[in-house]
This record gives C-alpha cells, sequence and structure tokens, in this order.
C-alpha cells in the first residue's frame, strides 16, 4: 500500500500517554486532526507539546495509546510514512558546515526527490537564492529558520508539524510564514504548529488544542480573543 | 533504497569532513603522538620488544576511533541532525550502516599512516604478509567501529556521553582488539604464522558478522525515545 496513494485526510490520536522514567510527559490525549486544519498547540513551558509533536513525527514513542494516520498506525504504514511527514523543531536540523545547497540537496536525496528540481525553488521560496553557495553557520537565525522550514517542506509532507516556527523571525518573515502555511492548508495539509506567540498563532491557527502538565485542556475552533481565552484556561487549569 | 540511504549519509559525512578536516587531523594528530609516546618508552637503542609494535597499533586504532565517534556524533547532536535523520522515510538501520561506513572510511585512513609509521619507528616488518594485515585491520575496523558506532548514536542525547562512550564501548571491543593484536603478533613474528594468523581474522569476521546483525537489529528501536 502506498502512503501517496492512499494519503490520509486524519491523523487520530487515542488515549496516547507517554512517560520519561516517572515524569509523565503526555497523559491520555485524544484529539484528531483534520485535512486544512492549522492546529495550533498552544501551552505553557513543559506542557508536553514538544513529546506530542515527537509522537506526531514517529520518533517518540507513546508509552500508551494509538496514533492512526487515516487508517493505518505506523507499524503498518512502516518508512513510508515519513515520506508525508514534515518536521520543523526548536533545533532546526541543518548542517552547519555545509552550505545551504548542500543541505537542501541532502534532505532532497534522502526523500527521494531530484536535487537539481528541488532545490533552486526552495532556496527561492526562502530568500535566499543569492546565499545558497554560503555556509549555513554563517547565516542569521531568521535566515536558517527559513531554510529549515523549506528543508521541512521540500518533500510536501501531508502533516506538517512545527514547533516555534516564528523563532527569530521579522514581521515580514512571520507574514511570509503565516500565508505559506495558510497555502498549505488550502491544499489539504495538516499543519500542527506548537508556538508561545500568540499574536501570531491568533488569526493564523484555525483550531486551538490547549497543554498543560501533558493533559488536553482545550480543543475546540480557533475564535477571536485567542490570548483571553488561552489566559483563562490555563489560569483556570 | 537501503544501500543507497548509507551512500547518501557517507557522501554527507565525507562533504562535512571536505569543509573542515577537523575529525580527520585531529584523530591523525592524536594516534600519531600515542605511537610517538610509545616508541619513545619502549625503543632502546633501535630495538622495540618482540609485538610491541601490534599492540600499539591495535591501542592507537582504538583511541583514535573512540576519539572520532565521539566528535562524529556531536556533529550530528549539534542541530538534532540525527533526529532529522531518523525522520527520513529510509530503513533506520540503513541510516546507521551509513554512519559506520564514515567512521571505517575514517579509521582506514588513519590506519594508512600509523602502519608505516609503527612499521618504521619499531623497525616492524608490518609489511612482511601485507593481504593478511589489510583483512586484519578491516575485521577490526569493522567490528570496532560497528558497536562504537551504536554506541555512539544511542548515547547522542545523554549529557555524559564523553564518559559513557569509552566505558560501555572498550570492555565489549576488548575481544576485537585482542584478535587484532594476536592476529598481527602471528604476522610480525619471525618466521609470521600464517595459520594463527587466519584463524584470528575469522574469529575477528565471526564477531563483526554477529556485532554488524546485532546493531541492525537494534539500532532502530534504541533511536525511538
Amino acid at each position: 500500500m502506498s502512503v501517496r496513494a492512499h494519503d490520509f485526510d486524519s491523523v487520530q490520536l487515542s488515549g496516547i500517554s507517554r512517560h520519561f522514567g516517572r515524569r509523565r510527559a503526555l497523559s491520555k490525549i485524544d484529539l484528531t486532526l483534520r485535512s486544512g486544519d492549522i492546529v495550533g498547540l498552544l501551552g505553557p513551558n513543559g506542557a508536553g507539546k514538544s513529546t506530542l509533536i515527537g509522537v506526531l513525527a514517529t520518533i517518540v514513542a507513546p508509552t500508551s495509546g494509538n496514533v492512526t494516520y487515516g487508517t493505518a498506525t505506523v507499524g503498518e504504514l512502516g518508512p513510508r510514512l515519513r515520506q508525508r511527514i514534515g518536521v520543523l523543531a526548536h533545533e532546526l536540523y541543518l548542517y552547519p558546515e555545509l552550505s545551504a545547497e548542500q543541505n537542501l540537496a541532502f534532505f532532497a536525496s534522502i526523500y527521494g526527490l531530484d536535487p537539481a528540481q528541488a532545490v533552486p525553488a526552495a532556496l527561492e521560496r526562502a530568500n535566499l537564492a543569492d546565499r545558497g553557495a554560503d555556509e549555513v553557520g554563517s547565516f542569521s537565525r531568521g535566515m536558517r529558520q527559513r531554510l529549515a522550514l523549506e528543508r521541512a517542506l521540500l518533500h510536501r509532507p501531508r502533516l506538517v508539524l512545527l514547533d516555534e516556527p516564528f523563532t527569530g523571525l521579522d514581521d515580514r518573515s512571520v507574514g511570509a510564514v503565516s500565508d505559506r502555511l495558510r497555502r498549505l492548508a488550502a491544499d489539504g495539509a495538516i499543519v500542527v504548529v506548537a508556538t508561545h506567540d500568540l499574536d501570531v498563532a491568533d488569526g493564523l491557527v484555525t483550531r486551538v488544542a490547549l497543554v498543560r502538565d501533558g493533559r488536553l485542556l482545550v480543543d475546540e475552533p480557533a475564535l477571536p480573543g485567542l490570548r483571553a481565552r488561552y489566559r483563562t484556561a490555563i489560569g483556570s487549569a | 533504497m537501503f544501500m543507497r540511504t548509507a551512500l547518501l549519509v557517507l557522501r554527507k559525512d565525507v562533504a562535512v569532513e571536505v569543509r573542515t578536516f577537523e575529525i580527520l587531523l585531529t584523530t591523525l594528530f592524536f594516534a600519531v603522538s600515542v605511537v610517538l609516546v610509545f616508541s619513545f618508552a619502549f625503543v632502546r637503542e633501535g630495538q622495540a620488544p618482540p609485538d610491541a609494535a601490534a599492540g600499539i597499533l591495535w591501542i592507537a586504532i582504538a583511541f583514535a576511533g573512540t576519539l572520532a565517534l565521539g566528535r562524529t556524533f556531536e556533529r550530528e547532536r549539534y542541530g538534532e541532525t540525527l533526529r532529522a535523520l531518523l525522520l527520513a522515510p529510509a530503513p533506520r538501520p540503513a541510516l546507521y550502516v551509513g554512519k559506520l561506513l564514515g567512521m571505517v572510511v575514517l579509521l582506514a585512513i588513519a590506519e594508512a599512516v600509523l602502519v608505516p609509521l609503527i612499521a618504521f619507528l619499531f623497525a616492524s616488518p608490518l609489511f612482511a604478509r601485507p593481504l593478511l594485515l589489510v583483512g586484519l585491520l578491516m575485521a577490526g575496523t569493522i567490528g570496532f567501529a560497528s558497536v562504537g558506532t551504536l554506541f555512539g548514536a544511542m548515547l547522542i542525547r545523554t549529557r555524559t556521553r564523553d564518559v559513557l562512550l569509552p566505558i560501555l564501548l572498550y570492555p565489549i571491543t576488548v575481544p576485537v582488539i585482542i584478535c587484532g593484536v594476536r592476529g598481527t603478533a602471528a604476522l610480525i613474528a619471525a618466521p609470521p604464522d600464517e595459520t594463527l594468523a587466519v584463524m584470528w581474522l575469522s574469529i575477528l569476521s565471526a564477531m563483526d558478522v554477529v556485532f554488524l546483525v546485532l546493531a541492525l537489529w537494534t539500532f532502530e528501536p534504541l533511536m525511538t525515545e
């Protein structure tokens, strides 16, 4: 079964718990993510947002519970599932010793893409076409963040997982990234954004999942006044 | 797909190394320093104790290999790029093989410098049976690097990885080093004992198979958090 041929329209987390030793990072999370959603994963530091992203990305195994991608689980889909998942984490997953072109070419190749086609387009989208030959270590945080986003989206993933994607970006870049995420969702991707930046999240996300102490407190459509809603939910928990 | 991914990882590691030569130069410098210190300690009036060259060759390989392993995975830790590799739609054991090939190539270069240096400083007939020596070095390097690559990747998220790596690595790779030392000693004996060297090479090869199978089998579960 090819994952792309039977692409998933939803991801369902059922009773997901994850413990690290005695520490409970996630506790019985039930959440359904649907195609076209931009889900704001919100919560204070240490709430479990990154662990939840790790579980969705298949690099953190849940202690209990299941994640279903469409109708199949990770075990049933195997490595092909990762062809449909794109992750931008707080650490940028880039080699600072290599140039922007070399980084993108390596990841394009490992995802089975033709670097000659994928790399120039990605550099253009990252607004780094004139810096492609420069070492990533010489880039500013914002430039690296834009490059890392394009690296994560090179293979047109169905499930896009972003952990603090707006870190280090100026206002113009934040606007460009937000527009990019809206286009991805409009094309049918499931976008999950873990962020502390409620101002950016307000107006971008279409659904809100509030997490605290590993528990899902709120899962609802995004409404105006996200900051006030967040304060109420987190404060009253 | 499996070998393609492994070769991509190897090519990426070579591209990173070619930018700085950091790991290669530090590994070579350390390995040569070890050999020089031992040569000052053991060589008297141009004569070294019998078999000393064999022991020193393998000690230098083991120490330099540990240094290289630590640095290789430090690179993958910075920027969490190992996680990026684990997210790729490739069989995860292929990533292990790619990293292992990089270590084997690096250690092979170090050995290409160490063998003539030791032969010269210890007046040792290391080139008497070159094919058998290459066989022993390759089999020993694969055995050492197969365990080291697995532990290096496993310990990447551990704060005390620099201390833990040699503590875990040496007890398990001691049999590899012993086989390497005894096999090399058989080759530089007068006259060379080829039968004994082949026996040690066979044991090394068997250990390589066991280590590789175990590493390929356990890599994915060990890498899943």
